[in-house]
């Protein structure tokens, strides 16, 4: 057990700083320093990660977690089961609809019902939204990170085309809330899809200019290629997920394997890569966008041709006052049923889990037969990948780190909780 | 492989170490007893199941207990990452030290360094325990208990 390393030693003024805050260094013995890098480096966001550096070769690092962690398993079990929706999705809000659809399915398990069809395509509408915009927004970073500024400005502006898609459907950019328990919120707008088609030519158009300008860059490539290198042994036994498990050589995708909502009636490939380094990832990220454009155009031909579905469990809409059902009609949005606030789920577990864009998120859920769960147990795609720092980064020369940092796409607040 | 083929698999699996089977929807839950975990755990692995989804611990007050369940699956078998499979068992609430599974499961490191903080038990063997997302402080309070009761303060004062 080392010891646990409690910040600077003694008192530092503001007069007598040697260095600037945010990347403390200690003489740890002949050639040996500890460097502090985070929480407030702008690199790390709002995370630290201590590494121990031999030269400038990284010798031991220690991932240190936790500085944006708001409880999520405590508060849950202290509120009514529609209140952790909102709740959850907290953890990544431009990823919204991934990261609650599994808390939605296992209540729905333990409640034993299933969404009309036509509410399971709408959330896979919403969850292929988010991953593509969480895709572009992972690559605006790590542009950042390698001092690409041009590919920083670009997915971010071209993330806009998603996140005000996801705007329309759901009525907010982000924190949609969308599915709720036994369908989900709100139908598509007229004229919707048609946007969608125009979004989905407009994104196939720029992944190519993306891999001009950046992936096939050879200064890039300098800095990518046989960095961070996971190899597919490794990444099984640290059990690590989403595209960088995929990006070294792990056939696992959750849409592939376990599939939930429609995912098993979409044509869809599971982009695979051997290398597993740092470029292979990011590769991975731009096969993954254009296999969820090819998915939203199944879904949008669906959608077409089943106008004017049921989007919500019948259990919950016979209880809709007629007010409810009028507005639905005419905006075809659906006003949260007044059921939901006193909803009680019978007793027993469930386990239920998604692919997020940054990997799989599970959830186990405990009901007592109560108005608020017993125990929600949630494990984020971030939370998993984490486990990488410690293990990958020795060896690496400190230049390395936000190379590898920035390629497993690694989000504080959804590892933190 | 259909749940109950699954649930077979591991009843056969573990033999004389299971307690209880209980099979859920796309969940098996397998309870055994604590000292035969780590044999558990190692025949798990050879069978395929490569990696730990998560580690959790459930505080029962009233029947005394806290059980801790390893939430396992496999990235290598394709048959067996359609469900996942808990293993569990059951220590009395005061007792705070328990086997690692981290020479089991490298996946389980973090993991248990969370049910650490927030339970308070000891994983013997874990080569690195200490809380990973509280602070020292906040840990020793082990607020994912039942008995550590969140006080909500009023928005008004009176």
């Amino acid at each position: 057990m080392s010891a646990r390393i409690s910040g600077i030693s003694g008192k530092v003024g503001f007069n007598d700083l040697k260095q600037l805050p945010g990347f403390w260094t200690r003489k740890l013995g002949k050639d040996l320093y500890e460097v502090f890098i985070g929480p407030q480096h702008p690199g790390s966001g709002h995370m630290r990660i201590i590494i121990r550096v031999d030269g400038d070769v990284i010798v031991e690092a220690d991932p240190d977690m936790g500085y944006v962690h708001r409880t999520m398993e405590k508060l849950g079990e202290g509120r009514e089961w529609i209140k952790g929706i909102p709740l959850y999705e907290r953890m990544a809000i431009h990823d919204a609809c991934n990261v609650t659809l599994p808390y939605v399915e296992a209540v729905e398990k333990l409640l034993g019902i299933e969404p009309p069809l036509r509410a399971k395509y709408l959330r896979v509408l919403l969850c292929e939204i988010n991953r593509i915009a969480a895709f572009l927004y992972g690559f605006g970073i790590f542009g950042v990170f390698v001092g690409h500024s041009t590919m920083y400005m670009w997915p971010f502006g071209d993330r806009e085309v998603w996140v005000e898609l996801a705007d329309w459907l759901t009525g907010a950019r982000l924190t949609h809330s969308y599915p709720i328990f036994g369908g989900v919120r709100r139908d598509a707008p007229e004229g919707f899809t048609d946007s969608l088609r125009k979004a989905i030519r407009y994104m196939r158009k720029r992944l190519e200019e993306y891999r001009k300008i950046y992936v096939d860059n050879p200064v890039i490539r300098a800095r990518l290629e046989d960095v961070g290198v996971i190899p597919r042994n490794l990444a099984i036994e640290l059990g690590i997920t989403g595209p960088n498990l995929r990006a070294s050589g792990v056939e696992y995708d959750v849409r592939y394997n376990a599939p939930y909502e429609v995912y098993d009636e979409l044509d869809f490939e599971i982009p695979v890569f051997q290398e597993g380094d740092s470029l292979a990832r990011v590769w991975q990220r731009v096969e993954e966008i254009k296999q969820s454009l090819h998915i939203l155009e199944q879904v949008a031909d669906w959608l077409d041709k089943h106008k004017g579905e049921q989007i919500m469990h019948d259990r919950f809409w016979k209880t809709a006052p007629p007010l409810y059902k009028k507005v639905f009609q005419e905006t075809g949005r659906v006003k949260l049923v007044p059921v939901f606030a006193l909803l009680k789920v019978p007793k027993g577990k469930a386990y239920a889990r998604a692919e997020t864009a940054r990997g799989e998120i599970s959830y186990y859920v405990e009901s007592n037969g109560a108005n608020k769960p017993y125990r929600v147990r949630i494990v984020s795609a971030s939370a998993r990948n984490a486990i990488v720092f410690k293990y990958i980064l020795p060896g690496h020369r400190v230049m390395d780190l936000p190379t590898i940092y920035g390629s497993i796409d690694y989000f504080p607040p959804e590892g933190d909780r | 492989m259909s749940i109950d083929e699954l649930a077979d698999m591991v009843r056969n699996l573990l033999a004389e170490y299971v307690v209880n089977v209980e099979v859920g929807k796309d969940l098996v839950h397998v309870e055994v007893k604590e000292e035969n975990v780590i044999e558990a755990a190692k025949r798990m692995k050879e069978a395929g199941f490569d990696h730990v989804k998560d580690v959790t611990a459930i505080d029962y007050p009233k029947e005394g207990i806290i059980k801790i369940i390893y939430h396992l699956s496999s990235y290598s078998k394709k048959e067996l990452s359609r469900y996942v499979v808990g293993l569990g068992y059951s220590i009395p609430r005061d007792k705070n030290s328990v086997p690692s599974l981290y020479g089991v499961w490298t996946s389980a490191d973090f993991q248990e360094r969370e049910v650490y903080e927030g339970f308070g038990i000891v994983f013997e063997g874990h080569p690195d325990l200490r809380p990973l997302l509280l602070a020292p402080t906040v840990a020793e309070l082990k607020p994912l208990r039942k008995d550590f009761i969140v006080k909500e303060e009023p928005i008004f004062k009176k």
